[in-house]
């Protein structure tokens, strides 16, 4: 039990260091980088705590899938470069919001007995995951779902109504 | 004790996966010369050694001793780790692949699988979609205009082509029961796949083409337009580790086409690494077939593929195949 403490508290380090790098960094896909180790370090956070399949989407969804919009937005639009710097002004907002969280989190840690237990490592297959995840939260699911496909109805929509004129005169010659 | 050994076990295995990977892959680059040759009516590389054997070697001592160059203006650290993601993807994704029956050697069963992860298949989608950050971050840090052209090429191509090829896998899954490799070829004793799901086959193997960048779906790197694209600044070995990529990737994925859908290792009379072989070059040696047969698509078609031929059918698939599950009582 004892190296499975050491390797959390080794992952949580890079975690938050990897975090802050990314919050932090002028030059964007820099940034990107961070973030994406970050998530790599969840991932494998998750499978120390029994989770393999949330470790494997953690890396589809967001290493593999996300941030690599991000990137490709990046390259598209700015190309990584950024001459902006972050203003003091800019800081204060986030940093009493963020502030607050801590010490809510902090507060509740001291708190709430649930806290007090550690969280023990417990193997799931993936089939128990989904018969799980299925049949007690098959309606947040759905929800979930229903709103992905306003989202890419709403985005599709937005896509063609902006490209209707300029492309139809460029695709009638 | 019984550690150590395991230990030692699992390092061989190791050596030998990747020897033998890294040579098919230089030999794969000698076949495909040869075989372009015949298909354009002429005799491929034939100087070094008998028919040209030595070849790959001339190949690989010309790409070690040329001057690994980095341009001024790039990105220093992301320019020269990228070619290195490319290259080691495909290898860490044998490590789920089985390749042939379990070995028994004095009574002990020895699994011809680096690791049986659970989530196996999770597993090689997951670095498949890591693939995009070498060609993606290689195009960027290159600071060159067409190599940022191939780079944002690149990234929108796998991102658009790994979501079909991983709904054209869901229907193997349902059938196996199971995202494990090896208990994937176990559901295949008596009916490989390929004869129960044609469609999902074609679906990957489309898929599988765009994800290794071959012809007709090289956009990232197309000679005549972008003069090689994402790798257009690089040079020696780690150009070489592009180009060595490519192949183990294309291999890679003969023998991920062979696991889920041509029955894995299973195979009558002869060994079962013999079958495994032979079924996991079949795809590569389509796609050098393919590479001389199809000219290059137009981006918009490679898009329009994907997003509304592939997709939609890929999402048709999976609901006809959980119909007559359902219908079949499986």
């Amino acid at each position: 039990m004892i190296s499975l403490r050491i390797t959390f508290y080794i992952l949580s380090v890079v975690i938050l260091t990897a975090t802050a790098m990314a919050i932090t960094r002028k030059n964007l896909v820099h940034a990107v980088l961070y973030l994406i180790q970050s998530f790599f370090a969840t991932a494998i956070l998750f499978y120390l705590l029994g989770a393999p399949l949330l470790a494997a989407l953690e890396v589809i969804i967001y290493a593999g899938a996300i941030m690599v919009l991000f990137l490709f937005i990046i390259m598209t639009l700015i190309g990584g470069e950024t001459q902006a710097g972050h203003g003091r002004r800019q800081w204060i907002f986030p940093a009493i919001l963020g502030t607050v969280s801590i010490l809510v989190a902090f507060f509740l840690i001291y708190e709430s007995p649930a806290t007090q237990a550690g969280l023990e490592p417990a193997m799931v297959r993936p089939i128990v995951f989904g018969q799980y995840l299925f049949s007690t939260y098959w309606l947040p699911v759905e929800i979930v779902s229903l709103l992905l496909f306003v989202a890419l109805a709403g985005a599709l929509y937005l896509g063609r109504h902006k490209a209707a004129s300029p492309a139809e005169t460029e695709v009638g010659q | 004790m019984w550690w150590i050994l395991g230990l030692v076990l699992l390092i061989m295995k190791l050596i030998i996966v990747i020897s033998v990977l890294f040579g098919f892959a230089a030999y794969m680059v000698l076949v495909e010369r040869k075989l372009l040759g015949r298909f354009q009516i002429r005799y491929g590389p034939n100087r070094v050694g008998p028919f040209g054997l030595l070849q790959p070697l001339a190949d690989g001592i010309k790409l070690i001793i040329k001057e690994d160059f980095v341009p001024r203006t790039a990105d220093r650290l992301v320019f020269l780790t990228a070619p290195a993601v490319v290259a080691a993807v495909p290898l860490v994704i044998t490590a789920v692949i089985p390749f042939s029956d379990d070995l028994t050697i004095g009574g002990t069963r020895i699994p011809m699988v680096i690791t049986d992860l659970n989530i196996g298949m999770l597993f090689v989608l997951a670095l498949a979609s890591l693939a995009v950050y070498g060609i993606a971050l290689g195009g960027w840090a290159s600071n060159s205009k067409y190599s940022l052209l191939g780079a944002i090429r690149g990234s929108a191509q796998l991102i658009s082509y790994e979501l079909s090829m991983g709904l054209s896998l869901v229907p193997v899954v349902m059938l196996a029961g199971s995202f494990s490799l090896v208990d994937i070829v176990n559901a295949q004793e008596r009916l490989p796949f390929i004869l129960v799901q044609p469609v999902s086959f074609v679906i990957f193997l489309i898929s599988a083409m765009a994800e290794s960048n071959r012809i007709p779906f090289d956009l990232p790197e197309s000679e005549n337009e972008l003069i090689g694209g994402f790798h257009t600044e690089y040079s020696g070995m780690r150009f070489g580790l592009f180009f060595v990529g490519e192949y183990v990737s294309m291999i890679v994925l003969g023998a991920l086409t062979a696991v889920f859908f041509l029955g894995g290792w299973r195979g009558p009379i002869l060994p079962s690494l013999f079958w495994f072989l032979l079924k996991t070059m079949l795809i590569p040696l389509f796609f050098i077939w393919t590479r001389a047969t199809l000219p290059r698509l137009r981006y918009d078609q490679l898009m329009h593929l994907g997003w509304k031929f592939l997709l939609p059918v890929a999402l048709v698939n999976i609901v006809v195949t959980g119909g007559v599950m359902l219908f079949m009582g499986w």
